[in-house]
This record gives structure tokens, sequence and C-alpha cells, in this order.
């Protein structure tokens, strides 16, 4: 079964320039690996950059350094979100693939998320959807500072969306029964 | 005599200056939740409690921030609002791109913030 929410494009259009990383979740504890969210967002970061060279035009070294900071911020979030809500009792892969365009760069972020937490992520995917995300921005900056025992900040997406006007999409797919596995594939299109 | 609490790692800074009431954050903030975060919380709310009547909230080295990040810094702002007496200057860079998207976002928590981005 296939479920849709937000902007998912199913089959997004041919791209001959795209990149793709594979993890292997269970292989190293999460807290030493998380150092290699960063490092695999500064190279993808890094990579882009020969796609969008720098020259003697100060408005085009800016777009460039906006890019880059924009792939940079927007792959370590996918990534983030990726490592902590992977379900841990299977071994499923997480991937991140960049597929880059004329106009804009498209994220794909697959992770394996626990069946009994998917019902609780689509309700909040349903309000992201549906809110006023600079609203619900700052309500959840607001609702933090008084909760000094949360773990996660809730941040992530709504930063891509408020900071980088990114658009957001999600497919969660069931990809084996019994026991059942379930991935989930956020998409971020970034206009560039 | 200046007295100085710093946090330091190989990737990031975190350093409070008593003498000109600066907080300053260099380097590349991604640590992995709010637990990890706890040492610089801790920093940053010893110095929002000293009430002090002007802080510098130095960023201008801050190269990169994930959203548990964003959420440390929204804390320590909103910590400093609520102390209604004390008044703050961030100071951040053009340079940094992320900057210029995310640290308006601190003055929307706390109107009376004076944002400097040179």
């Amino acid at each position: 079964m296939v479920q849709l929410f937000g902007d998912f494009h199913q089959n997004p259009i041919e791209s001959e320039e795209y990149l793709r990383l594979g993890f292997s979740p269970s292989s190293i504890p999460l807290k030493l690996r998380w150092r290699n969210n960063g490092l695999s967002a500064d190279f993808l970061a890094d990579y882009l950059t020969a796609f969008f060279p720098a020259n003697e035009d100060e408005n085009t070294n800016n777009r460039h350094a906006e890019i880059k900071c924009a792939v940079g911020y927007i792959a370590n979030e996918l990534l983030e979100n990726a490592m902590k809500f992977n379900d841990e009792t299977i071994h499923y892969p997480i991937s991140i693939q960049l597929y880059l365009y004329n106009d804009r760069i498209i994220f794909c972020v697959t992770n394996s998320i626990s069946p009994l937490a998917v019902e609780k992520f689509q309700a909040y995917l349903q309000e992201l959807i549906h809110s006023d995300p600079q609203e619900l921005y700052i309500n959840q900056l607001e609702h933090n500072a008084q909760d000094d025992h949360g773990k996660t900040s809730g941040l992530g997406l709504l930063s891509m969306i408020n900071d980088y006007m990114a658009t957001l999409g999600w497919k969660f797919e069931t990809v084996k029964k019994d026991p059942e596995v379930i991935a989930v594939t956020t998409m971020a299109q970034l206009t560039v | 005599m200046a007295e100085i609490k710093a946090i330091q790692t190989d990737d990031y800074h975190i350093s409070y200056d008593n003498e000109t009431t600066t907080i300053s954050c260099k380097g590349a903030l991604r640590l992995s939740g709010m637990d990890e975060y706890e040492p610089i919380v801790h920093l940053f709310n010893e110095v929002a409690d000293m009430k002090l009547p002007l802080i510098y909230f130095d960023l201008k080295e801050l190269k990169f921030l994930n959203s548990s990040g964003i959420n440390v810094l929204s804390k320590f702002v909103i910590r400093v609002r609520q102390k209604k007496t004390v008044d703050m200057v961030l100071q951040g860079s053009n340079k940094i791109p992320w900057q210029g998207k995310s640290l308006k976002n601190l003055q929307r928590l706390m109107p009376t913030l004076t944002l400097e981005l040179e």
C-alpha cells in the first residue's frame, strides 16, 4: 500500500545529474554515526557547487553561497530525521538522492519507520500541510521554551519550509509483510 | 579581570566574556539532540539569569546550525525576553547565508532584540 502526503511526485522527471548515498543504519550506534550526517550533507553541498560555478560576478557568487548553504542545511536535516526515526529493529537501508534540474534541486530521503509510529507522524504531517507554517514555527519555538524535557525540537521540516521555501512531500509504502516493514520517503524541492 | 567561560570541541567554540558581556558561538553546531546540547544550554541559562542590562550574542562566525541548535538559541532568546529588563544585541554576518534566513525568527520571538548583520 502506498500513501502520499503533501507535494510528492511519484515519478520525478528523469534527471541526468543525480547522486545517491546509502547507509546501513544498524552497523554502528547512532551516536557514533551522527557525524556522518554533517559530513554527507557538506559533501552533497560541495558536490553541487560544481554545477553552479563561481565567477567574478558578485551576484552569482552570492547565489552560489546561498545554494550551497541551503543544500547543506536541508540534506543534514533530512538525514538527521532519517537516522532518528528509522526503525532500528529491522535492517533497511537509509538513502539520500539528490536530483539536479535547471530550476530546482530535489532531495529524496528514504528510511524505514516503525509501524507503531506511522499514525502519529501522519497526523503531524496533516497538521503541517494544513497550517500556516510561519505561525506553526513560532508556536513550536514558544512551546519548546516551556518544555525542558523535550528530546526533539520539531523544527527541522518547519525550518526548511519557512527559511528555505522548500516544498515537501512524503510517500509511505509497505515494502514487506510479516514482519511489516514500512518505508517513508521525504521529498524536498528547492527552487534555485 | 575578564572571566571567560568556554566550551570547545573540534567543531565549535562557545564562550562568555563577562567584561564585554558577550556570548560568542563559532564553528558548526549540529549535535544530535537536546541531551548533547545540555552543556551549552547550561552556559546560556547562566548568562540569562545574571540579569545583565545588555547581552551581546555574537554569531558572526557560526557557520552552521542544525534545527536542534535553532531550538537552543530560541530558548535562550525567550529566557532573556522573560527577564524583561535585559536588552540583547544579536550580531550576525551576511556572508553566512543561513543567518540572513533564520536569525529574523529570533527577532520575532523578542521584538526588542537588535539584529546587526554585517
